[in-house]
């Protein structure tokens, strides 16, 4: 095995797992200690640089942070990092005088971005410092896309999502709402240098089974009957509900229901309960409100006795799996099971629709009518558009729009400024010691035991009565403190000097983990099952030095390092050193 | 400065037979200087008796004053431990071996706990074979004390300070093996490969069992001319062999090539073998050994290893007939056997 290449700043990045799991590459571990410190506006400020919306993510992220997390690895629970940004955006002061300065004189580039959701909202951010005069259209009558239409506000307060969202429309952004974008061709025909396409996955699948049509006014899509009771349109609903589906809109559209005059709401789902798409808090918020999920139904027919709607029969069915993992669903050949409902709310899924966009622009579709888009540029084959969040790739969430949003700015700067748009900008990085005296560092380097902490909810009969009544509490500042001490400092990185290496095995003696080896060069695969404790983690990597003097090699295993600078602490020779590793994804104009 | 180990594990560490793993065997955090040699020697102890599924109970770890005399504390959390007068040690540990025969004890001391104010206890204890494991953390000097010449430290070798040592060095193995040690072997706390297995026979083995490992002080005598430095060791050590430690209830997969390797087995049925590196050295003979140290010494080199094995020993307790149970567990019948059982004695003598 070769030594490692700590000069590739995709090595210690990988090491920050929260941070490399984030689709944004949010620093996680930085603000975390911001928090630590009582600096919560700083803290919100490198949130805001990266994921422009902390208040918004803080209570509704998919947290694909949280399953990479290292504190996982070694206990039962991650960090609470989407809680503790919450904490950041509540205690946070006013932060107006730290936005970025918005040129009056623009740079005679006009670009129009088509929704207004998480992704566009990031390019007009990203975009609008830089002196670009931007346009944005939507349909809804104010921003934020999906945010808006489809989270509820007991998880999402309006309040901080307005915001999170004036933030970027204050950027003296031109945005017209209320208007349906009806033909690409005109939107291009006004000039624009560029079009982006942020305008999400809007089309709610239905299942089109028998019955369907004689029910079909007591059936709606789940998406649509959402955002028509964000926008007020919808403000009850009968007693007897039943909810179609296993991902967040199904836990959305149960936990609505039992808000508007819902009394016997269930969540009936094809799959295993394991399987559902939801993620695991949102099916445990919602069986907290007393909502029963009835898994491995599948949804046979709409039941009708003399042209009334009585309700719905399931297939019961279990899972069984191949050995490849590849599932299917036998029934089980029970007699079908019949579930009374007022109204069936279906949420299975959601999908892409261009009408709107003609087919003779020279932007290419693909089999499954989806445009054809870079993946690192977010170009289309035309090159003046653009495409970025679930309208590029299909349906995501948050963190990824905002994702998109940046690197497609990035790619619209590009050519707007008439470079190359595969030309991508380095990763901003700085790597700096921590030492601030012998056994002395400059970050908290002790580890905390304590298991993670529990957000605290409103109680359970208030919120069920007000539909926008936030459930979540948050944290307070001391528990939030006591949160954040429990994060490990991932992104302090353990760097080793072989020259000054003098193989006294005192980071071999003191590791906790069983971390570091020092042994005779090979191959990985073989290193791995010769090392102080057993690394069958492969998605870690090997840490590998250079060959020392008694031609044994250093080798650290990732996997479970505490990033405690005991190993450092315990080197005579300062062969190791606790250097924190900066890592940014540079924006566009940078 | 960190108080506190973490107290997260990896979470594949393999468990022993006792299910424990080696965090068991671990003692509070070190507080001596950051690259000792004592605390590798430290990891190697704890290691040992992982791997040898001793109970940490029936485990008493005993020293004298000095750098490796405060290093139980960081070892084997979970045992006895009894940290005595400077160069007591010995005595210690014959009270407690006669009254309790059933601990292991593992002696740790220092090349000025041993060598000079503990000579004489030093001397004793080897001689009269008692059953334990002595180690000597030696790095040639008095770290407590800002690093002066220990009596360990050659002749010539050249302190932090800057003067060569005018004195003649104690050889610890062979003062060792003169005074009747029936097990006798040197080591580098930087070489666990060696160490580790080295440990664990003298735990079996049945008598005094003596390990002199040489453990470089990095603060006072870890600098070019010191001949008890890392890299001095790493370039003069020449091994006897090396040693595999097998104990009883595992099979032996490994093929041992005829001729160079012997097998000892032990009291308890485990045994070791040992495959030799030195051609003129019988690890068996007491006299072969004394020479082959000596030429050694002589050619600057230092001879590690099994240097010397009585296979054979009989122990303290095997040559003063001690009562086969720890006093402890003898009541008041075993104690006060009667009126007749004195009849009986006083007869047998008539």
């Amino acid at each position: 095995m070769k030594p490692t290449d700590i000069q590739d700043p995709e090595y210690f990045h990988k090491v920050v797992d929260c941070q490399y799991a984030c689709p944004a590459h949010t620093p996680v571990p930085e603000y975390i200690r911001l928090i630590a410190a009582e600096r919560y506006t700083d803290a919100y400020m490198v949130n805001w640089q990266s994921n422009v919306f902390p208040g918004v993510l803080g209570r509704t992220c998919d947290r694909p942070c949280e399953p990479a997390c290292r504190r996982g690895r070694i206990e039962d629970e991650p960090v609470a990092i989407c809680r503790l940004k919450r904490v950041a955006a509540d205690n946070k002061d006013d932060i107006t005088h730290l936005l970025p300065q918005i040129p009056s004189e623009k740079n005679g580039k006009r670009i129009a971005l088509i929704g207004a959701g998480p992704a566009s909202l990031t390019v007009a951010r990203d975009l609008a410092p830089l002196g670009y005069s931007i346009d944005v259209y939507d349909n809804q009558f104010a921003g934020g896309g999906m945010m808006r239409s489809q989270i509820p506000s007991f998880r999402l307060p309006e309040e901080v999502l307005n915001e999170e969202v004036n933030y970027i429309l204050d950027m003296d952004i031109n945005a017209t709402f209320d208007i349906q974008v009806d033909s690409l061709k005109e939107v291009l025909a006004k000039g624009y240098d560029a079009v982006f396409v942020g305008t999400g996955a809007p089309k709610g699948k239905g299942l089109n089974l028998p019955g369907l049509e004689e029910a079909a006014e007591h059936v709606h899509l789940g998406i649509d009957w959402l955002a028509s009771v964000a926008f007020e349109h919808t403000h009850e609903i009968q007693q007897k509900v039943l909810v179609l589906g296993g991902g967040n809109t199904a836990m959305d559209c149960c936990r609505t229901s039992m808000r508007l005059g819902g009394k016997d709401v269930r969540v009936v789902v094809r799959s295993p309960f394991e399987d559902m798409k939801a993620s695991p808090w949102e099916k445990e918020d919602a069986m907290h409100e007393g909502i029963p999920i009835y898994n491995n139904h599948v949804p046979k027919e709409f039941v009708l006795e003399d042209g009334e709607f009585k309700g719905m029969h399931f297939e019961k069915v279990e899972a069984v799996y191949d050995e490849n993992g590849k599932r299917k669903l036998v029934p089980t050949d029970e007699p079908l099971v019949f579930m009374e409902a007022d109204v069936v709310l279906m949420a299975i899924g959601q999908e892409n629709s261009f009408p709107w966009i003609e087919r003779d622009l020279n932007i290419d579709f693909d089999k499954w009518d989806m445009p054809v888009v870079d993946p690192v540029t977010f170009q289309s084959t035309n090159e003046k558009v653009f495409f970025g969040g679930d309208a590029a790739f299909g349906p995501e969430n948050v963190i990824t729009a905002v994702a998109h949003g940046h690197q497609a700015a990035i790619s619209i700067d590009l050519y707007c400024r008439g470079e190359a748009v595969s030309d991508r900008p380095a990763p901003g990085v700085t790597l700096a010691s921590q030492k601030m005296g012998v056994h002395e560092w400059s970050y908290d380097n002790a580890v905390e035991n304590d298991p993670r902490y529990i957000v605290p909810l409103a109680p359970l009969e208030k919120t069920l009565a007000d539909r926008k009544m936030e459930v979540e509490l948050g944290f307070d500042r001391a528990t939030g403190f006591k949160e954040a001490e429990r994060c490990l400092n991932c992104d302090v990185q353990t760097v080793f000097e072989e020259t000054r290496c003098i193989e006294c095995d005192a980071c071999v003696d003191i590791c906790p983990t069983d971390c570091i080896t020092f042994t005779v060069k090979s191959e990985e695969d073989d290193l791995r099952t010769r090392l102080t404790a057993p690394a069958r983690n492969l998605s870690q990597d090997l840490y590998v030095s250079d060959v020392l003097p008694t031609s044994r090699v250093m080798v650290k295993d990732e996997n479970v390092c505490l990033h405690c600078g005991l190993c450092a602490e315990r080197c005579p020779t300062s062969a190791w050193d606790m250097q924190k590793f900066l890592y940014n994804v540079t924006k566009a104009g940078l | 400065m960190s108080y506190q180990i973490p107290k997260f594990r990896h979470p594949d560490l393999p468990v022993n037979d006792l299910g424990y793993t080696r965090a068991d065997y671990e003692g509070s955090i070190s507080t001596l200087c950051a690259g000792c040699g004592h605390d590798s020697i430290s990891g190697a102890i704890v290691r040992a008796c992982h791997e040898l599924s001793i109970e940490p109970h029936k485990i008493a770890k005993l020293s004298g004053i000095g750098c490796s005399s405060k290093s139980p504390t960081y070892f084997l959390g979970k045992s006895h431990g009894f940290n005595s007068v400077h160069g007591r040690m010995p005595s210690v540990v014959t009270g407690a071996a006669m009254a309790n025969r059933d601990l292991l004890y593992l002696g740790v001391s220092g090349d000025g706990d041993t060598a000079s104010i503990g000579m004489g206890q030093f001397a004793h204890v080897a001689r009269r074979n008692l059953n334990m494991v002595y180690i000597v953390m030696n790095n040639g000097c008095y770290g407590l004390t800002k690093g002066q010449d220990s009596a360990t430290a050659d002749e010539g070798s050249v302190s932090k300070k800057g003067d060569a040592n005018i004195y003649s060095a104690i050889d610890l193995c062979a003062t060792a093996l003169q005074m009747g040690a029936t097990f006798v072997a040197r080591s580098f706390s930087g070489d666990k490969e060696q160490l580790v297995p080295l440990i664990k026979a003298a735990t079996r083995h049945r008598g005094f069992a003596f390990i002199d490992v040489v453990s470089p002080c990095v603060t006072f005598n870890n600098n070019p001319g010191s001949t008890k430095s890392y890299e001095f060791v790493r370039e003069h050590a020449e091994a006897t062999g090396t040693v595999d430690f097998v104990p009883m209830q595992k099979e032996i997969t490994t093929d041992y090539e005829a001729g160079f390797s012997h097998e000892v087995t032990l009291h308890d049925g485990s045994s070791i073998h040992l495959y030799k590196m030195e051609e003129n050295l019988d690890p068996f003979d007491r006299t072969s050994a004394l020479i082959s140290m000596e030429k050694h010494r002589v050619a600057g080199d230092i001879l590690t290893g099994l240097i010397y094995m009585d296979k054979d020993s009989r122990d303290l307790h095997d040559v003063m007939e001690t009562s086969s149970r720890p006093l402890n567990t003898l009541g008041a019948e075993d104690l006060c056997p009667g009126n007749q059982m004195l009849k009986n004695i006083n007869a047998s003598l008539r």
